[in-house]
């Protein structure tokens, strides 16, 4: 904002941006960047609050703090969390798609298309009453927007499909044409929670194709929050990484995927690689603490079963658990606060946990 | 394990087994249901006591009917549709429909002879048999005629289906010549005919009519838009007022007080929209409910405007555009100019056609504004309000848009109404009236213009119809009122038509547009709407 060069190049910032629900803070203190023309990626694990980002930024919450600003390539600025719902993507330019596929499942998918170019056509059927009485002006739009909507179509490679209710498509297409509803409203900025989300390899490739084609044919930007680190490594220009509502790392793929924080939070790691990232920070207390965590007498462990053992002991080590994973919650912090705290390396040393991979099990086996 | 083996056991037995053993159970199922509705009987006596009739013999009856008709449909019917079913092995061709077998030539040819035979020697036959069993012959010459009509329907099946808007509309427009055509020949004189037309022009046509228009000016909010308005007869009832007061005050022409009711109705619509905005499904439909009350209660207790309960009346009738009166005394009455003998059929007949160019506006605006953004805006609005907000749609002003051209045209049909009856009161606007345009809407199939359009013809002519089976009083005693049981025969009906098409008439949903080819969607995606 303070300098026109930055504000050209930032399509959207979001700065101090805080949303509590109640007592629970869902995003706390979030500032952050995406530059025009580039795929900036939303990652982080399962309730960082990436969607509640999105919300904030596409109206859907009004955010308790902070500015969300969105600058459009005509120069104009809009402050998003002042304007209401529907303006966002009818003035910001700002078009989104959800997590849960939200198509209009009863009408065609031209239908989708059509409706998603609404606000022009409303323009120009001259708010119903010259629609109404067959203009020859509304004539002319409509069949244009017949146009744009079979290009999407095309792009999307669902125009043969185009005249079949969009409920009747399979997931996978039903992810693309949602993507090209979006697009059919003219989009600067563009919205993707979990694109890839439910589709197989293929389907993933060519979501990113698409997504590339967006980026480099119409100029649209693209934030997208993302659990395939395929897509997400492949396609983005920018990555910022959430944990527990804050922002943990932010940069190119490369960065984040080097970062150590990343690593703890998030990229798909177990306990034991957790483990071994902390030892060689050096963090002692963790490792003790995962020591008192759950062993394989008692958990899932070994067995994978909780019929394993005593249901007493299940229950009763279950809550300890909890309390054990609630404290180390957020990993990136515990790297954090070992990496800060400066140590010997002879400490390090003996704090190396030879063997006790073993006993630390998997977070995402236990899930 | 115990499941398996008693249904082997069924099938084991044979299906006249089984048919007596189901026979036996709804038999018994009818006689607890029946045995203190049928079976005893409340009523007072002279010195206003409660007296008790016992009727055994006919709760025996209705017993056994349901149990003979169980046993029937098990043994019989059953296994015959299950046939129907299964292709001969050597042919492989699916065994004749049961449209086919019913509807052969002989049995159209002896249809044929028997009704013109009864036609033509009416009177005489009547004078032979006496005036008992002649209400008999006149029944089996109506079976005659409907079978004719029905085995004329069933050959011509693919072509009604293809091209049933075209003949709808035309038989509509044709429907009042007709009628005074076939009675006229029937009392031998013109003025016989236009007065026997009255009652199938006004109590049928214009009745159904009336309820077409509203159904489809409800479908606008409840099928398009899938905002669920329980409260629609208001509208109605403002339109019909405006029309009652203004005409009967200022004395204004029906032709501008019906734009100004439509209005007047439009406005009051875009006022109850504000406040039920937030609200969504249930609570949406309970506050409609209570705004279409309030006015009802409005109009019953405003006694200055209104007069009450009592009502207004002395509402002047429409003119023929200013040109032509109905009004005998007039100088320009219309048999007066046109130089034809006086008949009050002549207004009903312009009734019925002014009605039915409203309707077809209804159709007309609906059709055109399906295919309109706004139109389209209604449809996604049903479908998911979430995903319009996300594209930018203002569903604030859609859904008001929606809930002002449905009370448009309400509004429309109350200031005709107005002008049919020469009298309102709010009797006219009670809460059954919405459930019963909601009816028709529903059973119709939400959305679809035909669907609800036969919808009405159903449910409107049907109880209408129920006036004219006098005949069945020579079954059930001269005491028996058919059209008590309207109400029942209604519920029946609705309860038939959802087991049999739970989506209404018409389920599918016809595409706004489409790039190779127009294919109906099936009611299986289509959403119904949450408010």
């Amino acid at each position: 904002m303070n300098a026109t060069t930055q504000m050209n190049d930032a399509i959207l910032q979001v700065d101090h941006l805080s949303m509590k629900f109640g007592g629970l803070v869902a995003i706390g203190d979030l500032s952050f960047t995406a530059r025009r023309g580039e795929i900036t990626a939303l990652i982080g694990p399962n309730g960082a609050g990436k969607t509640t980002v999105f919300n904030c930024i596409t109206g859907f919450y009004k955010p308790s703090e902070g500015m969300i600003t969105l600058n459009r390539a005509d120069g104009s600025t809009y402050l998003l969390e002042r304007l209401p719902n529907h303006e966002i993507p009818a003035r910001a330019k700002v078009a989104r798609t959800f997590q849960n596929i939200r198509l209009f499942s009863g009408m065609t998918l031209l239908e989708n298309l059509l409706v998603a170019q609404h606000n022009k056509l409303m323009k120009a059927s001259g708010y119903t009453v010259l629609g109404l009485f067959g203009f020859s002006g509304y004539r002319k739009a409509s069949a244009e927007s017949m146009e744009l909507a079979r290009h999407w179509l095309e792009k999307a490679d669902l125009v043969d499909r185009a005249d079949d209710p969009a409920g009747d498509l399979p997931y996978g297409a039903q992810r693309r044409l949602e993507i090209a509803r979006a697009m059919c409203t003219g989009p600067e900025l563009l919205c993707l929670d979990e694109p890839a989300a439910g589709l197989n390899p293929k389907e993933s490739a060519a979501l990113n194709d698409l997504l590339m084609d967006i980026k480099h044919n119409t100029g649209t930007s693209i934030l997208l929050i993302e659990h395939d680190m395929s897509v997400v490594m492949q396609i983005s220009d920018h990555v910022v990484v959430l944990e527990y509502g804050r922002k943990i790392s932010d940069g190119n793929p490369q960065s984040v995927r080097t970062d150590p924080r990343v690593i703890a939070a998030y990229l798909g790691v177990d306990d034991e690689e957790v483990e071994t990232v902390l030892t060689e920070v050096g963090d002692e207390d963790v490792i003790e603490q995962l020591d008192i965590g759950p062993d394989a007498a008692h958990g899932p462990g070994t067995s994978s079963s909780y019929l394993a053992g005593p249901v007493t002991d299940t229950v009763g080590h279950s809550d300890g658990e909890r309390v054990t994973v609630s404290k180390g919650a957020s990993k990136a912090a515990q790297v954090d606060a070992r990496a800060n705290s400066p140590r010997k390396p002879s400490e390090r040393a003996t704090a190396k946990p030879t063997g006790k991979s073993s006993t630390a099990k998997p977070r995402g086996g236990r899930k | 394990m115990a499941v398996t083996v008693s249904r082997e056991s069924d099938s084991v037995a044979t299906p006249t087994q089984r048919a007596l053993k189901e026979a036996f159970y709804a038999g018994a199922i009818a006689l607890g249901l029946f045995v203190l509705f049928i079976g005893l009987k409340t009523g007072q006596n002279m010195s206003n006591e409660l007296v008790l009739t016992q009727r055994w013999g006919l709760l025996a009856a209705v017993v056994i009917a349901t149990a003979v008709g169980r046993f029937l449909y098990v043994a019989y019917g059953q296994p015959f549709m299950a046939n129907q079913k299964i292709a001969n092995v050597a042919t492989g061709l699916l065994p004749a429909s049961v449209g086919s077998r019913f509807f052969t030539l002989p049995a159209f040819i002896v249809a044929v002879v028997a009704a013109v035979l009864l036609f033509l020697f009416n009177s005489s036959l009547a004078g032979w048999v006496g005036a008992e069993p002649a209400g008999y012959l006149q029944f089996l010459r109506a079976l005659a005629v409907i079978y004719l009509l029905a085995c004329v329907i069933y050959y011509f099946r693919a072509f009604i289906h293809a091209n049933f808007t075209k003949l709808g509309i035309t038989a509509l427009v044709l429907y009042p010549i007709l009628v005074v055509a076939v009675l006229s020949l029937n009392a031998w004189s013109i003025a016989g005919g236009l007065q026997g037309s009255l009652k199938w022009v006004d109590n049928f046509g214009i009745q159904i009519l009336i309820y077409v228009m509203l159904a489809w000016g409800l479908n606008i909010v409840v099928g398009l838009a899938g905002l669920l308005d329980l409260g629609y007869v208001a509208f109605y009832a403002l339109g019909a007022y405006a029309y009652a007061l203004l005409a009967t005050q200022y004395g204004l022409s029906f032709w501008i007080l019906l734009p100004a009711a439509g209005c007047m109705a439009a406005l009051w619509g875009v006022l109850l929209g504000f406040p039920v905005l937030r609200l969504r499904g249930d609570y949406l439909a309970i506050v409609t409910l209570a705004f279409g009350e309030i006015i009802r209660l409005v109009l019953i207790n405003w006694r200055e405007v209104t007069n009450g309960s009592a009502g207004i009346s002395g509402i002047p009738k429409v003119s023929f555009f200013g040109l032509m009166t109905f009004n005998v005394s007039d100088p320009n009455y219309i048999a007066k100019v046109l130089h034809i003998a006086t008949s009050s059929a002549y207004y009903k007949i312009f009734l019925y056609y002014l009605i039915l160019g409203l309707c077809l506006l209804t159709a007309f605006v609906t059709i055109r504004l399906r295919r309109l953004p706004v139109g389209r805006a209604w449809e996604a609005l049903r479908e998911d309000e979430i995903a319009c907000r996300s594209l930018g749609i203002n569903t604030t002003t859609t859904k008001l848009t929606a809930f002002a051209t449905g009370a448009m045209f309400g509004g429309f049909a109350g200031s005709f109404f107005a002008a049919r009856q020469g009298f309102v009161s709010p009797e006219s606007f009670v809460f059954l009236e919405s459930a019963i345009i909601l009816a028709i809407v529903v059973l119709g199939g939400m959305g679809s213009l035909v669907g609800i359009a036969v919808a009405a013809m159903v449910m409107i002519g049907g109880t209408e119809a129920l006036r004219e089976l006098d005949f069945l009083k020579q079954i059930f005693g001269p005491d028996f009122t058919p059209e008590l049981y309207r109400m029942l025969l209604f519920g029946m009906a609705m309860v038939i038509v959802m087991l049999w098409k739970p989506r209404g008439f018409v389920g599918s949903r016809e595409p706004t547009a489409f790039l190779k080819e127009r294919r109906a969607v099936s009611s299986s995606f289509t959403k119904e709407g949450h408010g």
